[in-house]
């Protein structure tokens, strides 16, 4: 089946319905579409052609959990193909609940256990940067409850200081943390230096807004309200 | 090198090695020529950096004491198709970041080299925190990792030149004692002293570990072999150093968690009949002093004295 026809913002929906999963990896899934659709709709230059290019922009999905949403974007930038999706988690299926990059074509990293996305972010923003690659980004997707690990606040920390302006966390919160984060997540990343902004997760024009906000010499952080 | 030129004396088979200093010349020439290079710390010998890392501050990172970040940033920058290596003490190294050992380099498919230091419990005064026995053993339950114990501060220097230039996970183990003389490396087990056709068996001594097992072993009519790198496992050249002694009794001698390449001694012999020692680290107790290494060293039976006896009650002397 050719993708074409399944390559709108419309059919995101049907293309996740082709999968199956638990009710949690659904509403991880459901969470993260929206951010996901506009980031590489409009936000990030990679292209199934190019996802070997080495000025291609990268994104991490770290929060690996509830990938659905994340494929269907995949196989409606032609990524994957319709096709793949049908049959995911079987074990000749490249998809499973959790991404392997060497796997799933396009995809960055593997992910799944919580709170690997970050650091491999940072390895990537300065391996860019030693290369004197200052056009591509490194966009990394978190979750809120991802956050609890402390190897984000080596990264977070780490990242501010350093001025890796070409490093953008995008965290996804559905109040899923346990003890919560009093304040709200944007103050963790601009105490350490990043530029923050913060918007909710329907708003496509907010979205974008805050994913190509200004943010010279500064990592960017875009915190993703699910309402 | 043969039992004569070493020496019964506790010091002199411990000679003091100068391995992190030749660590930080060669990646400092490397980061000089390779612009693929790049070095990731975490404060431990950043200060000995300082002047490469003033010429090549994109290449240079200190992370501060970040060692979850130092393995996961070493996966990132190997995703850009550079050539990332990490540094710090074993324990931190390999067993505060495990799981990024795990998923930031081997889940991804990418590679680094990592260059610890301290050995097993090279800073006794510092207590448990900063001994790192176990550091061969658990990188042994990862796949497709190389891992070098040079015991000669020469050795350390070709075994990180020639892992430079690669893509592939590779564990140099850096220690600041060792051998008078180099061996060969990255060839396998090098038989260092031949046993006779009748001889009583092997004995395989691992870096550093060589020369008090060659003074421990004089009397003794067995092989002694010796390897700088543990991973992979040279299955083939035991086999052969085996069949040519007169009995297939395997003695070996690692300087880190007893044992931990037992199972490639049962593997390289799993079709004859054959017996083997594992002497190392004490797995089934903390040694709580501080004092020197050789105190260390004679409660974990590593000393020449405990090599020597445990080598002639195995041997059936």
């Amino acid at each position: 089946m050719a993708t074409a026809t399944f390559s709108r913002y419309a059919d995101l929906t049907a293309l996740v319905g082709l999968m199956t999963g638990d009710e949690k990896h659904q509403a991880a899934a459901a969470s993260t579409l929206d951010v996901l659709w506009v980031l590489y709709d409009r936000v990030l230059t990679v292209t199934p052609e190019t996802t070997d290019h080495p000025d291609r922009d990268r994104f991490l999905l770290s929060k690996g959990h509830g990938p659905a949403g994340y494929y269907a974007v995949l196989a409606a930038k032609g990524f994957l193909t319709v096709g793949n999706l049908r049959n995911w988690t079987e074990s000749d299926s490249p998809l499973g609940h959790h991404p392997d990059r060497t796997l799933v074509p396009g995809a960055e990293i593997s992910s799944g256990s919580l709170g690997h996305g970050l650091g491999l972010g940072v390895g990537t923003a300065l391996g860019l940067r030693a290369q004197a690659r200052d056009r591509p980004r490194v966009v990394v997707l978190l979750g809120d409850g991802e956050l609890d690990e402390g190897s984000n606040h080596e990264a977070i920390a780490f990242a501010g200081r350093a001025g890796l302006e070409n490093l953008t966390a995008v965290v996804v919160d559905n109040s899923s943390a346990t003890h919560g984060w009093p304040g709200g997540i944007a103050e963790r990343f601009t105490r350490e230096g990043w530029s923050a902004r913060t918007v909710p997760n329907r708003d496509h024009a907010a979205l974008y807004g805050a994913l190509t906000a200004p943010h010279d010499g500064v990592p960017l952080a875009v915190v993703v309200t699910v309402v | 090198m043969t039992a004569t030129t070493a020496h019964s004396g506790e010091t002199a088979t411990d000679v003091a090695q100068p391995m992190r200093e030749t660590f930080v010349r060669v990646v400092s020439s490397a980061l000089d020529t390779d612009p693929g290079l790049a070095l990731l710390l975490a404060d431990i010998s950043a200060d000995r950096f300082a002047e490469v890392s003033a010429r090549h501050p994109d290449r240079v990172v200190n992370l501060g004491s970040r060692e979850q970040l130092l393995i996961g940033a070493a996966g990132g920058l190997a995703l850009t198709g550079m050539r990332p290596v990490a540094h710090t003490f074993g324990s931190f190294l390999v067993e505060r970041p495990f799981e990024q050992l795990k998923l930031d380099l081997g889940h991804q498919g990418t590679g680094a080299v990592l260059a610890s230091t301290g050995g097993s419990y090279e800073t006794p005064g510092y207590g448990r925190t900063h001994m790192a026995p176990g550091d061969v053993a658990l990188l042994d339950t990862l796949p497709g990792w190389t891992v070098h114990v040079p015991g000669h501060a020469d050795e350390a220097a070709r075994l990180l030149e020639g892992a430079l230039p690669g893509d592939d996970r590779v564990y140099l183990r850096l220690s600041e004692r060792g051998n008078t003389q180099p061996h060969a490396v990255g060839r396998g087990l090098v038989p260092v002293r031949e046993g006779s056709a009748r001889s009583r068996g092997v004995v395989l001594a691992v870096g550093p570990m060589l020369e008090r097992v060659l003074a421990a072993t004089r009397d003794l009519d067995v092989t002694v072999a010796y390897t700088a790198t543990v991973r992979p496992f040279d299955r083939e050249g035991l086999r052969r150093l085996t069949a040519a002694a007169g009995q297939a009794d395997i003695l070996l001698v690692e300087p880190y968690l007893a044992g931990t390449s037992a199972h490639e001694v049962a593997a390289a012999l799993h079709d004859r009949r054959h017996r083997q020692l594992s002497l190392g680290v004490s797995r089934n107790a903390e040694v709580r002093g501080y004092g020197t290494q050789a105190d260390h060293d004679r409660a974990h039976g590593l000393d020449t004295a405990g090599v020597a006896a445990a080598a002639r009650e195995f041997f059936l002397v």
